[in-house]
């Protein structure tokens, strides 16, 4: 399948991605073309196959044990910005809106 | 070019013991062969300032009690997508500038509690994401068999580390052939567990279903010493097995090559691969029948997809790993964004690189609304057949005998304008991944261009000791020289060490 500018742009928002308006072009005919391969897997049957990993069992979790972790001064130590103890971000919500 | 101390880590351990040079000579020797090569090679992306004093701390404690493994004192670079504690990790990413991990991957912790010493971390294509280390933020690696050719990828930085003699042993991450290719390519043995085998805490995650660590070294029982020492257990990391590790030395010891099946999937020596490699893998046939083995014909029929598979999964899964990168707690930040939406989508744009960027739109449109079913869940069904033939074919053969790369080591810029072609390197590595199976590369001697070509060898799970003897035998067959990129040792080094 070949993706349109605004699908590109869709999955560009949804990746967290401000791309520029060159890399929206040049995505839009990469990701076009990669696709069109990988969709060489629509010719292949897969009548009642199970997805991989589906028959095993789940991943075990680890007991929850209290130990000790990261200080916050550790957790902080490579910030682009903080504010005390805090990790600091440019504000989410405006005065007076 | 071999090192003027020791041939291997056994080797080494006995020099040491024997008093035959100290570690802090080694440490040195190691440090600044780098310093002279790494300005027209581009291996390290950083070297460990602290290490001639943790071989000087080394030397003092042996005088006292000795040694307590052939590691103490051993030289090891990592990829430098491991962490470790006071030192950057930088993933060869822009988005992680002036990153110090604050903690260590249980890999290179259990090879340091044994007494290695880590010189430096490798560069890599950026996150891991690439097959020629031309993705790095820092510039591309070059091939020390041939400074125009590529060293491979991702791990084309450890894997150039020890084809250059820059260290005997270095640590790689192979999630569709990042350790096997940039061997095949560099010349020398590289192996990629079984899933499982090694803890993945402190790697930083790629695609976490196939992720697996392991070592580049010139020798077959060096790998498998790294990969017991490594090996095992971690509550860290829930998909390690409880399986011994130490199970592979015994198995190493244990094969014999007579009466041993090689199984031959002729869907893998067909249309696309180079002559010459073609030639090389013939040669080795022989050989390997003229030693006893047997071969059997195998048919792997779902192989052909793996790369649609691989480039479906690995994505979905690299969209979300990299998600937590978004200029809030570490690294890279742009400057006066205009709001917090504005600071993750301008700060991701400018600090991750063109494939990775590709990566995570390909991933997140293949785990979007409308495109899962079709895309993400029936890559994940072609899987299990892919996985069946596997088990299918080991129920006629110890273990499948493919090449490594379809072509020799190729030119800088050849496949950049070409992401699909890039791809398709890793056509013969990516189904072992895909399995969750052993596999490794050992070299073969050189192609008509002088360029090294590497034999692939694939297990059934938790074959790694039998798949090494194998590679040891074929380096027997094919000793391999390393190449001579450097004239003579750096200044301050005789042949032989100092007595």
């Amino acid at each position: 399948m070949n993706l349109s500018r605004s699908d590109v742009l869709h999955v560009a928002r949804l990746s967290a991605l401000a791309l520029s308006e060159a890399e929206v072009a040049r995505m839009t005919s990469e990701l076009s073309a990669i696709l069109n391969y990988v969709e060489g897997l629509a010719t292949v049957d897969i009548s009642g196959v199970a997805e991989a990993g589906e028959s095993l069992a789940p991943t075990p979790l680890a007991p929850d044990t209290p130990a000790a972790s990261l200080s916050t001064e550790g957790a902080l130590a490579g910030a682009p910005d903080r504010s005390g103890a805090f990790f600091q971000v440019p504000r989410i919500l405006e005065e007076g809106r | 070019m071999k090192n003027p101390f020791f041939t291997s880590l056994s080797d080494f351990a006995k020099g040491r013991d024997d008093k035959r040079f100290s570690i802090e000579e080694i440490t040195r020797y190691f440090l600044s062969r780098t310093e002279s090569l790494n300005a027209s090679l581009n291996v390290c992306l950083s070297t460990n300032p602290n290490a001639i004093n943790r071989a000087r701390q080394l030397d003092a404690r042996l005088v006292r009690n000795g040694a307590q493994s052939p590691f103490t004192g051993y030289p090891v670079m990592i990829k430098d997508n491991f962490e470790m504690e006071g030192f950057p990790t930088t993933c060869a990413s822009k988005i992680l500038s002036g990153y110090v991990s604050r903690r260590t991957a249980t890999s290179v912790g259990r090879l340091l509690s044994l007494g290695a010493i880590v010189l430096g971390k490798t560069n890599l294509d950026e996150f891991a994401m690439g097959s020629s280390t031309e993705n790095s933020a820092f510039g591309p690696t070059k091939n020390p068999w041939n400074p125009a050719r590529v060293p491979g990828g991702s791990s084309g930085g450890s894997a150039a580390a020890v084809a250059a003699g820059l260290a005997p042993l270095s640590l790689g991450s192979d999630t569709g052939g990042s350790i096997r290719q940039p061997a095949a390519f560099c010349g020398v043995l590289g192996i990629k567990p079984t899933y499982g085998r090694i803890s993945r805490s402190g790697l930083v995650a790629f695609s976490s279903s196939l992720d697996q660590i392991g070592p580049f070294a010139v020798h077959a029982s060096d790998a498998l010493e790294a990969l017991v020492a490594m090996g095992g257990r971690d509550p860290l990391d829930m998909t390690t097995d409880d399986r011994d590790p130490s199970e592979m030395r015994r198995d190493f010891q244990m094969t014999e090559i007579p009466g041993l099946r090689i199984g031959i999937p002729a869907e893998m020596f067909g249309e696309g691969l180079d002559s010459s490699i073609r030639d090389r893998l013939g040669e080795l046939r022989d050989s390997l029948a003229g030693s006893g083995s047997r071969e059997v014909a195998v048919t792997l029929p779902h192989s052909r997809f793996g790369i649609n598979v691989y480039y479906l999964l690995a994505t979905s899964e690299a969209s979300s790993n990299l998600s937590r990168f978004d200029g809030v707690r570490y690294g890279f930040r742009v400057k006066e964004p205009a709001d917090l939406r504005a600071m993750y989508e301008e700060t991701r744009d400018r600090g991750f690189g063109d494939e990775v960027k590709r990566r995570i739109l390909l991933g997140t449109f293949a785990l979007s609304a409308g495109y899962q079913e079709a895309f993400y869940r029936k890559a994940r069904k072609v899987q299990t057949l892919i996985r069946g033939d596997f088990l299918q074919a080991f129920e006629h053969c110890d273990m499948i005998l493919t090449p490594t790369s379809p072509s020799p080591p190729f030119a800088f810029g050849e496949k950049t304008g070409d992401p699909l072609s890039m791809y398709l390197s890793d056509v013969y590595t990516i189904t072992a991944n895909l399995a969750g199976l052993p596999a490794l590369s050992v070299p073969v001697g050189l192609d008509s261009q002088g360029l090294p070509v590497g034999a692939h060898l694939i297990g059934p799970p938790w074959s790694e000791g039998r798949l090494l003897k194998v590679a040891d035998k074929i380096s027997s067959l094919y000793p391999m020289p390393l190449p001579e990129v450097h004239a003579g040792h750096p200044a301050g080094f005789r042949e032989g060490g100092l007595k």
